[in-house]
């Protein structure tokens, strides 16, 4: 029992890291199920495409020396602005190609066409490094600021690693909640979710928020790489699945194309997640470990679906056939 | 006239394609065109009767011959019949009843390791009194059980589940499979029940019944070259009876229900098919289907692991499907041996190629971009190791350019 209580600080840091980690990549399913209803299968490579400009923006400063030199806070914000950048554009890259041509055809086919999207764009990243770097699992290189940690009383410190997650996924909501809520674009994004064919008599460009929605949503999800590769340090191309799976699971817990709803579902998600692989084996003795804690999220996905399938909060989907 | 003159065209392309095998054992391109003599006789105006004929030349007399110039090719034939199977399962849930399992790879893991476990000394873990593994003509018996038990998980799956809206069904059906991967991957303890990442080995293969009858009729024949051919057959006779059931089922109350929810849901339902139900029988017999092969399959690796049953395997099995055309049987067929074809002999043709051309060190001169040295093409590219990407390319293009397949059902009256 000592054991149990001497790492909750810790699990309970864990898990919050990894709720906002989620939440983050939550919101691009949230968003892009929101407007178009279908499950944007390829947004785990998304995220992957983020972790991967990341690292290469790293690798790139390192090998011209600049690593060391700019100041870290200053690296820190160009790489996650590349990284919402490129991941942004991919993902209306995608819509363009790969869902646009498909609108309107049965459910299944975007949806078809999307894990296809998924599977192609897991082996291009891997193509691309490959070619260009001989290898496709990459490590981020360390910066000294974050290595650093800062302690609170005797038994809990607190990682700068976990504290810039935090930070970053808080700020990122922030702007989130401005644009969605209170601009111009915001209330389009928000009418063209509700019904598109009144807001494109609204004089809105619904393909234009459609895209835009997939920019806003992919670049939350290219922040969520580059913090998921600055806090766990390997990337790889097949990297996504499992967060992006785990995600999902958190959006439709909180609750599908609810905003608030894929936040408090990724929290949830990374919470359950931290306690049970951490207190699993204690409570078990042994017999079961922090390897089932994939299987954990999995079973609370089947669960919800099948119990709740509107989740938490609710989702926000349009009624069929209004 | 015109079929006799058909008739004659193929015998002449069979026979000649496969004079290029036993010439050229080496060629993929020369294999290819022997396996393009099957959608030959498929697309030949000749009659069922003397289809089948061909058929039966080409499955049962020319492919063991082939097989025999180079074993290789044996192994090829195995692997198709054994994705064709599959595919022909996943086409019943998918292509049938409309319902997207992007799960299905979890029946055939149950199916393969269920007579693993047994087949192998692997229970002895577990059971005591050292009864294992068992002897190998229970693989028969294990094979009839395992459609029971797929159907059965099946079920099990499908009951919570089917209510759900199609992409959700989708997204469950691949939680579902992850949990028995993680699972299977995991259970080596508190019990040890499938030795975990490591796997099971060495799992019994089905019994040499008709070794004595060989013996009679003077063929001394060692296991080496023996069990590939066994296996050929039986793979042969797994996909016969799986095709036989499909097209009656098809052709079935049952089949016109599962389209009729395929098409509409809620106008099935007024018409008093008994949706959930139906949808249920889809799951479990697709299911079944998976959990034989799966028993086929264990036994013809002797040695299975998780790695074998990931999530890329149900999506290549969708790939086949998808490509073939939902709902078709022939479909279904073509797709698996296509897709198939592609990963074990294109694939991997290119790749030893790209190989060769590296090791060669050739300088291409590019105008305008100056020289290519070849050696210098990173290690790390090779063609056989972008099955995901073929897979994708095949979903995509699917989807926007032919949803309907390249061979699509036949609609209206059958």
């Amino acid at each position: 029992m000592d054991l149990a209580l001497a790492i909750f600080p810790q699990v309970l840091m864990d898990g919050v890291v990894l709720g906002f980690m989620y939440a983050l990549i939550a919101l691009g399913y949230t968003m892009v199920y929101g407007v178009l209803e279908f499950i944007n299968f390829a947004h785990s490579e998304i995220f992957v495409i983020g972790a991967f400009v990341g690292v290469e923006v790293l690798l790139l400063l390192e090998a011209s020396g600049n690593l060391a030199a700019l100041h870290p806070a200053f690296i820190l914000v160009v790489l996650l602005f590349a990284g919402m950048a490129l991941s942004g554009l991919a993902a209306v890259g995608l819509e363009r190609v790969a869902y646009r041509p498909l609108r309107g055809a049965p459910r299944l086919v975007p949806l078809i066409s999307a894990i296809g999207a998924s599977f192609f764009l897991q082996d291009f990243i891997r193509f691309i490094e490959s070619l260009w770097r001989n290898t496709f699992y990459l490590t981020y290189p360390s910066i000294d600021v974050l290595e650093k940690t800062i302690s609170l009383g005797e038994a809990v410190t607190i990682p700068v690693k976990s504290i810039l997650v935090i930070a970053t996924a808080l700020a990122m909501l922030l702007a989130l909640y401005l644009l969605v809520n209170r601009t111009k674009v915001g209330t389009a994004i928000r009418a063209v979710a509700q019904d598109p064919d009144t807001a494109a008599l609204m004089g809105i460009h619904v393909n234009r928020i459609i895209a835009l929605t997939f920019f806003v949503g992919g670049s939350m999800g290219g922040a969520a790489g580059v913090l998921f590769g600055l806090h766990y340090s390997l990337v790889n191309p097949y990297a996504g699945f499992i967060p992006g799976l785990k995600a999902f699971t958190a959006a439709v817990l909180g609750g599908i194309g609810n905003i608030p709803g894929a936040v408090l579902g990724g929290m949830v998600l990374g919470l359950m997640e931290a306690f049970a692989a951490s207190y699993l084996s204690i409570l078990t003795s042994g017999a079961f470990g922090a390897e089932y804690k994939d299987v954990f999220a999995f079973v609370v996905l089947i669960l919800i679906l099948i119990f709740r399938p509107k989740g938490i909060l609710g989702e926000k989907v349009r009624e069929e056939g209004v | 006239m015109k079929a006799v003159f058909f008739g004659l065209g193929l015998l002449v392309y069979i026979a000649l394609s496969s004079l290029t095998v036993i010439y050229y054992p080496q060629s993929v391109i020369a294999f290819l065109f022997f396996e393009a003599s099957l959608l030959g006789i498929y697309y030949a105006p000749l009659s069922f009767r003397i289809q089948c004929v061909f058929t039966a030349l080409v499955l049962l007399i020319l492919m063991p011959v082939l097989g025999s110039v180079n074993g290789y090719y044996l192994e090829v034939a195995i692997q198709v019949g054994i994705f064709v199977a599959l595919a022909l399962g996943l086409n019943i849930v998918v292509g049938f009843a409309g319902l997207l399992n992007l799960g299905f790879v979890a029946f055939y893991a149950i199916g393969a390791y269920f007579w693993a476990i047994f087949g192998s000394p692997q229970a002895n873990e577990f059971i005591p009194g050292g009864y294992f593994p068992l002897s190998a003509s229970w693989f028969f018996v294990f094979l009839l059980l395992s459609v029971a038990v797929g159907a059965l998980t099946g079920l099990l799956l499908g009951l919570p589940v089917l209510r759900l809206r199609g992409d959700y069904l989708a997204i469950v059906t691949l939680g579902f499979a992850e949990v028995v991967r993680a699972l299977v991957n995991n259970l080596d303890k508190p019990i040890n029940l499938t030795n975990g990442p490591r796997g099971i080995t060495p799992i019994q293969r089905p019994p040499l019944f008709f070794e004595p009858l060989l013996r009679l009729l003077g063929i001394e024949a060692d296991p080496a070259t023996l069990y590939p051919l066994y296996f050929y057959f039986l793979v042969l006779l797994i996909v016969f009876i799986i095709v036989l059931v499909t097209r009656r089922l098809e052709d079935s109350p049952v089949g016109r229900a599962w389209k009729a929810i395929r098409e509409d849901e809620v106008a099935a339902a007024a018409m008093g098919i008994p949706v959930v139900r139906m949808k249920l029988l889809a799951f479990a017999v697709g299911a079944s289907f998976a959990a034989a092969v799966g028993v086929l399959f264990g036994a013809k690796q002797i040695f299975i692991n998780p790695e074998s049953f990931t999530f890329m395997e149900s999506i290549g099995v969708l790939a086949m499907v998808i490509l073939g055309g939902m709902g078709s049987v022939p479909g279904a067929i073509v797709g698996a041996t296509a897709v198939t074809v592609l990963n074990l002999q294109l694939l991997k043709g290119l790749s030893l190629w790209l190989n060769s051309i590296r090791q060669s060190g050739l300088i291409i001169h590019v105008p305008l971009l100056g020289g290519f040295d070849l050696s210098q093409i990173p290690a790390q590219f090779e063609p056989a190791k972008y099955e995901r990407m073929i897979f994708g390319l095949i979903l995509i293009l699917m989807m926007i350019f032919r949803p309907q397949g390249m061979l699509p059902p036949r609609r209206g009256g059958s």
